[in-house]
């Protein structure tokens, strides 16, 4: 009876304490809700410009900050920058897409059939190989696997069945969905001019509060998801959004503005007034030389060194290596390379030195080989000219050091010329040819390597004394008119750079700014 | 006339690509890019005469015997080889008769060589270049375990390119790399000997920045040393820097000024 009671007792508590929680609190009393904050103060003055000294395909977005931004309710947080887009930029992205895909099923299809094939045959041949070509889903020893090699082959055969009879209609439907695609593409500046009809409006990009600049770029090339037209209407807005996105200024609007290339850059006038200062220099200084004004230019012992050392190899019966570095044809320094390779193998023509010149780059060696056949011939020995002194070795870094060091400790040869682009093999080389005992020049313009040369070689043209090398080594009147308008052209630059620094000094940054160049 | 045209392409075509520079233009740059893919196109056709040069060279050295002509023969099968690991790849997970095909390919390239490279009778020579010619053509025709793939860049993921190109070059250019360490060394040793008054200041210059990362030193004269090496690398040594750079930025824009008007033609074996 007790234990009743106790249950009884226990039911009730329950059913209270349940009750007591399922009371409703009291309406009425309800928490006061914060009043919806008021939209901010929109941006002012909105622009939209062509982007300045770009090829096009860009337009550059500025404005007034909100009056919220910074102050007022300083509820800004972000501008949302957005632009027009019309239907038919869907169309052109549906088309782009199926295009795209097209190809990279017909490029997918081109190289799984072989292979697909290859597993039917083999599967065919012999069903034991199911496993090995990881189509199996059973056990070989398994009583399901014949049926699963019978699968395997009816889904490979549907595969290949399906392959060879889509892919040449995928591919087919190439051409017309890309000829469809251009069209799509030419109506565009038509469809834009049509503002606001049959479009909307995108979101491009978000930019921080206290900023008032956006630049909306893209690609120009047509087939790029981001491509950018020009010379078409295009319509920009800007809203001032608040911490909650829901509430945001009314949109400024700009438009229309059109994106188109620019002809002169106006950021490189400086570059461009220094190249004619220094063409005109050059011009004058040619023309002195030409009348016969004497000349003066400094010694440099690392070139005076090359008759010595051509000499030098005559006497020892050894071959001089010439390595034109790792440069391409293309880059000065390579073509300064050349210019001495002429003179040098001119001279060792002259002496009858054997000559080694392997090269890093075909295009270098095709040039190298002109280089050295025609000096041959100016110096009137063509018939000594071997095509084989100057050859392609790799185009490797490391394997080509491994050759060249090879050459050095096989030939040993007397003289060893560096000129040109080098890089990491520069110390390796110039060791071995110190160590094979070989007289050494070397000229670079690469500034980490030429402390290297400094430490490995006898000579070493610093920088610029590479491209003044062939002039010095030629003697002629004109190439050394060339050398001084160098010299006076340096000098100009430390006067200049003397006035910038000490106008620097005393805060009057508008001499540098007349220098300043914006890429 | 041999002279002249070059010349004168030089001329336009320099005069051309420095007004570029200046026009942002995407007409300018379009002209641009489709004379850099001429370069390319070049540099393809170059590539063929490079490859043509080695093996000449490297036949000239076995028909001479020179040197260690022996290797020749190794740089020529490996080229031969990287070139069908890199047109071919397996349709299974089966290599089949492939091996065989890439040897007899080989024999067949050896056996040219042999009959280049010999002084007398090359009939043998010939005639097994021809029989290991037709194994590989009938095992290149016959096998379906392995195909060419001429269009695609696929073979370049295969095993044998990849297994060649990753364990093989890449071992051997880090080895000649990490030769440069003990370069260094020596180089430096002849660097830093303080014969004069110069060299015992490139000494202690060097002694003071090579100081800076070391960690036993770091605790006592870190700031110290750190505030010196850093002096000397921003300030005298950039000092030097940038003249040398001013220096070779005015050499490039001269010798490119004498090539375009002709004033220097040692390029073209004219000095």
């Amino acid at each position: 009876m007790r234990d009743v009671l106790k249950l009884v007792t226990v039911l009730v508590l329950c059913a209270w304490a349940t009750g007591a929680a399922q009371v409703e609190p009291p309406v009425g009393d309800s928490l006061p809700t914060a009043p919806a904050p008021p939209p901010p103060a929109p941006v002012t003055n909105l622009q939209a410009q062509d982007t300045e000294n770009d090829h096009g395909h860009s337009i550059t977005l500025t404005w007034d900050l909100s009056a919220d931004d910074g102050a007022g309710q300083r509820s800004v947080v972000m501008y949302e920058v957005f632009r027009w887009f019309p239907h038919q930029m869907d169309v052109v992205d549906s088309l782009r897409d199926a295009i795209s895909t097209a190809q990279e099923n017909v490029r997918a299809f081109r190289s799984d059939l072989p292979r697909a094939e290859h597993a039917l045959r083999e599967l065919k041949d012999d069903p034991g190989k199911l496993d090995r070509l990881r189509f199996s889903v059973a056990r070989p020893d398994d009583a399901a696997f014949v049926l699963t090699a019978e699968y395997a082959v009816r889904a490979l055969e549907d595969t290949i069945a399906a392959m060879t009879e889509q892919g040449p209609i995928i591919a087919s439907r190439i051409g017309p969905m890309k000829d469809q695609f251009y069209r799509a593409l030419d109506q565009l500046r038509e469809v834009h001019a049509r503002f606001p009809e049959n479009g909307g409006w995108r979101l491009l990009g978000q930019v921080g509060f206290g900023i008032n600049r956006y630049e909306n770029s893209g690609s120009k090339e047509k087939t790029a998801p981001d491509f950018y037209p020009d010379y078409t209407d295009l319509y920009y807005r800007v809203e001032a959004v608040t911490a909650d996105p829901s509430v945001r200024s009314e949109a400024a609007q700009a438009g229309p503005v059109q994106s188109k290339g620019q002809w002169f850059h106006t950021g490189k006038k400086p570059v461009l007034l220094f190249v004619l200062i220094f063409f005109v220099l050059t011009v004058v200084f040619v023309r002195l030389a030409k009348k016969g004004t004497d000349l003066y230019v400094r010694p440099l012992s690392g070139i005076e060194a090359v008759d010595d050392a051509i000499g030098r190899a005559t006497e020892m019966g050894r071959p001089i290596l010439y390595i034109l570095g790792l440069g391409t044809a293309d880059q000065v320094a390579t073509i300064a390379s050349f210019n001495v390779l002429s003179r040098v193998a001119k001279r060792v023509a002259e002496y009858q030195t054997p000559i080694i010149v392997p090269c890093y780059e075909p295009i270098v060696m095709a040039v190298a080989q002109e280089v050295v056949k025609s000096a041959y011939l100016d110096a009137g020995r063509p018939d000594d000219y071997k095509e084989e002194s100057v050859f392609y070795v790799t185009y490797y870094q490391f394997a080509y050091v491994a050759a060249v060091n090879g050459i050095m400790l096989r030939e040993k040869p007397a003289t060893n010329i560096y000129m040109g682009k080098f890089f990491a093999e520069s110390l390796l080389l110039a060791e071995t040819g110190s160590l094979a005992g070989s007289i050494q020049i070397a000229g670079t313009d690469e500034i980490a390597q030429i402390p290297f040369f400094i430490v490995a070689c006898d000579y070493t043209l610093i920088g610029e004394e590479l491209y003044a090398a062939s002039a010095y080594l030629g003697r002629e009147p004109i190439l050394l008119g060339s050398l001084k308008a160098q010299d006076w052209a340096k000098a100009g630059i430390i006067m200049i750079a003397l006035v910038g620094m000490i106008s620097m000094i005393f805060n009057w940054p508008a001499f540098a700014e007349l220098f300043q160049v914006v890429d | 006339m041999k002279q002249q045209i070059p010349r004168i392409l030089v001329f336009i075509f320099g005069i051309f690509l420095i007004f570029q520079f200046f026009v942002p233009h995407e007409s300018s740059e379009w002209v641009f890019e489709y004379l850099l893919d001429w370069n390319i196109i070049i540099g393809v056709f170059a590539l063929a005469v490079g490859i043509w040069s080695l093996f000449k060279v490297h036949v000239e050295k076995i028909r001479t015997h020179k040197v260690g002509w022996q290797y020749s023969y190794i740089t020529l099968g490996a080229l031969l080889s990287m070139l069908i690991f890199g047109f071919t790849s397996r349709n299974g997970d089966e290599w089949g008769w492939f091996f065989v095909f890439w040897l007899s390919a080989v024999m067949v390239l050896l056996m040219i060589i042999q009959a280049m490279a010999a002084k007398g009778n090359t009939l043998m020579s010939v005639i097994l270049a021809g029989a290991f010619a037709v194994i590989a053509v009938i095992i290149g025709a016959a096998d379906n375990a392995w195909a060419f793939h001429f269009q695609t860049a696929e073979p370049l993921q295969a095993t044998m390119f990849r297994r060649s190109f990753d364990f093989v070059l890449i071992s051997i250019h880090a080895t000649m790399f990490s030769l440069l360490a003990f370069f260094i060394a020596s180089a430096a040793y002849r660097a830093f000997r303080a014969r004069n008054v110069m060299a015992t200041l490139l000494l202690l210059s060097a002694l003071i920045v090579m100081s800076r990362f070391n960690p036993y030193l770091e605790p006592i004269f870190g700031e110290y040393l750190a505030r010196t090496s850093n002096w000397l690398m921003n300030v005298p040594n950039l000092a030097a820097q940038r003249a040398i750079v001013m220096g070779v930025g005015l050499g490039i824009v001269a010798t490119a000024l004498k090539v375009i008007l002709g004033i220097e033609r040692g390029y073209m074996g004219k000095g």
